[in-house]
């Protein structure tokens, strides 16, 4: 199913299709990641792949139009070779591959039984993923909060949301289009329904990812879907009524800063960047706080800055 | 307490100081903020190289986890040397970034600039120090993303093309690595990269980690720009905001090439790269290719930025050449080049992002008689040129010289032939500037032009004087890169 739709989505020249087909494909990705355990990242691609990036490629699409312009056949001769020759490798690769599943695979082996059998007495919470994540690797997950402000900067350098002043004057017209949606009584009772649950429910995952599947990323993004679906029904005003755009620019910094202050404050403490050991007096608390705050951080930035991307997204194409 | 936390501080000055910019309105005081952190860290750069001089390591591990479970931060000699690159040549170009800044954007967006400019030096600095091999693809995603949006900047419309088939291909680069990481991680379960090569040997004849070097060594040859995948460097370069291109021509492909020796040599290890896998076979052929197709496209070109973009194929072709050729001299040659290069091609570009603030554009025609108009600016930019010719008593004599007498050492005495020959390709190219800057009447229209303000200039030419600093005290350059070019092949015998 999923190489179905991946080559369907190829095939397409209708862009709207091929958005709601690459929702789709997510979701699969989701299933399998389930299917495969990991139920943090099937968590992650289920709210990111299939819903936050679908209504930014819609929002894309409202801009650029419809379809595609058909490409010239002989152009994609040379992607098509270098497609065959990675499938290759990537086969040619899977004949020494440990067996699906095996207890024996290396990658049980070596650094693992450490955080599977240690991690409760070292780091405490019961979700060895929250450990390795946010304790054993916290600083490549530090990388990761520094990935998506990067990219909010990049696209707020580029579009520029949030510093243009003129920004809620000039969504004015596009208001007859929104009073469309609001006559739309279904949606907009449904979302009413809807969008406090989930306002809380992105609360829960951001404080219960110690114990169970979620955490900042994930709270961050079913938070601003919240955000996005009251702006889809309602519009693009009421919404930057609620959160100020100027306001909203400076809080992707604000958690980056807070993920990098426990970090930095720790080694004021006299430990190293990050060891939470040294956060509180008793290196079990020191733990627990300190995650805590990197994944309020995360979860601030994440969710600050889907909200900002969409902002600028939705000003350039009303 | 600071000098052992210095490998933590390095990356957070300019790691820290870029949300904060991003939040300062004014245009100039986050500029003096991001002057601020970037010569800090500089100073930070040097300590750590004082700290590791003569061939000491520095291991820092983050967050108190002892690696492999925790990540690791490792300073050798290798990466204080790239360090001081991507600081001290990224602090230079930001110093004349404010002036520079001034014509192209509308001022409240200088601050998302900086910030941009700050992010994408922190990655690299992040890549550089890390010991963790997926730690490096985080880093490097954040430096690719941060160029794509620098090169995105750029004043004509065809940039946005240019960094979009930039971001295509670093994406497919990025991936590539990826995969090769994961793969090297189903096999070994460690990602940490001293713990890699430890484990690494007994499973040479694997075929993940087989295709896991394929992998690699594709996609960081994306990163490197080796042709024949230099495809989306000379545009991105050419359309890239002038001052910019000068920083990411010192730093991006550096920095990627030093992934490309780190991993080669300390990860994959020499035995398995060069005796096993053949790398040398591919890639000297592939550098030569890219050195004579590189020197020769630059000679034909009349637009002087794209000129230099071109002849940053061929002197990465030099590098590379000197890592294939697998001894003393040619490693020497290689990172000394690394270092060497990224000053003078930043020197330059930055002399001709100063040409272009008073000309309003690097076509040769419209640079006629420039050394007469901006005579400071242009003698400086001679100089660098000379140094990129490899004329001695520059810097770029002293690498040159060390892959001449590398190719000599294997007894090629054509593939030395052919290295002077591209260095005479590399003078023509230079003399066609020099020959328009001296030699040509001035336009009409460009009778009134000046020498640039004060603030562009000192940079301009400390990258010229340092040119030949280096061309004649070499022992931070090539001295240490002979002493790490040393350790990286003793690993192998």
């Amino acid at each position: 199913m999923l190489v179905a739709t991946a080559v369907t989505i190829i095939r397409t020249r209708k862009l709207m299709s091929a958005v709601m087909l690459m929702g789709f494909y997510s979701l699969l990705c989701s299933c399998i990641f389930m299917v495969l355990d990991a139920v943090d990242v099937a968590f992650t691609e289920a709210a990111v792949g299939a819903g936050v990036s679908t209504i930014f490629f819609l929002a894309a699409i409202a801009i650029v139009g419809r379809t595609s312009k058909p490409t010239l056949p002989g152009k994609t001769v040379v992607p098509l070779i270098a497609c065959i020759a990675t499938g290759a490798l990537l086969f040619y690769a899977s004949f020494d591959m440990p067996y699906f599943g095996s207890a024996d695979a290396p990658v049980h082996q070596h650094v693992a039984p450490r955080y599977l059998e240690d991690s409760p007495q070292e780091v405490g919470p019961p979700n060895v993923v929250t450990s390795v994540l946010a304790s054993y690797r916290g600083y490549d997950t530090f990388g990761e909060v520094g990935v998506v402000f990067t990219a909010f900067i990049g696209v707020l350098l580029l579009l520029g949301a949030g510093t243009r002043r003129s920004g809620i004057e000039r969504t004015a017209p596009g208001d007859t289009n929104d009073e469309s949606m609001r006559q739309k009584i279904v949606l907009r009772e449904v979302s009413d329904l809807v969008i406090a649950p989930v306002l809380v429910f992105a609360l829960y995952v951001q404080w219960h990812g110690d114990f169970g599947p979620g955490g900042g990323f994930q709270a961050g993004v079913i938070f601003a879907s919240a955000i996005f679906l009251y702006a889809l029904i309602y519009g693009i005003v009421p919404a930057q009524k609620l959160l100020p755009p100027r306001k909203l620019a400076y809080l992707p910094g604000v958690g980056l800063l807070l993920y990098a202050g426990v970090g930095v404050y720790s080694m004021l403490m006299g430990g190293n960047f990050l060891d939470y050991d040294f956060v509180a007096a008793d290196p079990h608390d020191g733990q627990h706080y300190g995650i805590l705050i990197i994944e309020l951080g995360v979860g601030i930035t994440v969710a600050a800055v889907m909200i900002n991307i969409f902002y600028s997204f939705s000003e350039r194409s009303l | 307490m600071i000098s052992t936390q210095l490998p933590a501080i390095v990356l957070l000055l300019t790691l820290l100081s870029a949300p904060i910019c991003s939040m300062i309105r004014n245009g100039d005081h986050a500029w003096k903020l991001a002057m601020f952190a970037v010569w800090l860290s500089v100073a930070a750069a040097f300590a750590l190289m004082s700290q590791v001089w003569g061939g000491t390591t520095l291991s820092y591990h983050m967050g108190g986890w002892p690696p492999p479970w925790g990540i690791e931060v490792r300073v050798d000699e290798l990466s204080a040397l790239v360090l001081i690159l991507i600081t001290l040549f990224g602090a230079l170009v930001i110093s004349a970034l404010r002036e520079s800044l001034r014509t192209v954007m509308r001022s409240h967006r200088h601050s998302l600039y900086y910030a941009t400019f700050l992010l994408c030096m922190a990655a690299l600095i992040g890549i550089t120090i890390t010991g963790d091999a997926f730690n490096v693809f985080v880093f490097l995603e954040i430096s690719s993303l941060s160029t794509y949006a620098l090169i995105a900047r750029g004043r004509d419309r065809r940039a946005l093309v240019a960094a979009f088939r930039y971001l295509i291909m670093g994406t497919i680069g990025a991936t590539f690595i990826l995969i090769a990481i994961g793969f090297m991680y189903m096999v070994t379960g460690t990602l940490n990269m001293a713990d890699l090569a430890q484990r690494l040997p007994e499973h040479a004849d694997n075929k993940v980690i087989q295709a896991s070097f394929a992998f690699f060594t594709v996609g960081i040859a994306l990163k490197v720009a080796v042709f024949p995948l230099h495809y989306w460097l000379p545009n991105a370069y050419t359309y890239a905001p002038k001052a910019t291109t000068a920083f990411l021509a010192a730093t991006a492909t550096k920095v990627a090439l030093y992934v490309m020796i780190r991993f080669i040599f300390d990860v994959y290890g020499v035995e398995f790269s060069f005796s096993q896998m053949r790398l040398d076979m591919l890639l000297i052929p592939l550098s030569i290719a890219g050195i004579l197709l590189g020197s020769m496209t630059a000679i034909f070109q009349s637009d002087v930025k794209r000129l230099l973009a071109w002849s940053s194929v061929a002197q990465l072709g030099y590098m590379v050449l000197g890592v294939a050729l697998l001894n003393t001299s040619g490693l020497t040659s290689a990172v000394t080049h690394m270092f060497n290069h990224a000053m003078m091609k930043a020197g330059l570009f930055l002399a001709l992002a100063a040409m272009i603030y008073r000309v309003g554009s690097s076509n040769l025609r419209d640079l006629a008689g420039i050394g007469r108009t901006m005579p400071l600016t242009t003698a400086a930019f001679v100089i660098l040129g000379a140094g990129l010719v490899g004329v001695p008593l520059t810097a770029g004599f002293i690498s040159k010289w060390y892959l001449v007498s590398a190719a000599l050492d294997k007894g090629w005495l054509p593939l030395a032939a052919l290295l002077i020959i591209s260095s005479l390709m590399a003078l023509a190219y230079i003399a066609k500037i020099v020959d328009a800057a001296y030699f040509q009447p001035v336009p009409d229209q460009h009778q009134n032009v000046r020498d640039v303000p004060v603030s562009i200039l000192t940079p301009v030419w400390v990258f010229a004087l340092l040119t030949i600093y280096f061309g004649i005290d070499t022992r931070m350059t090539a001295g240490v890169a002979e002493r790490v070019a040393q350790a990286l092949l003793s690993v192998a015998s």
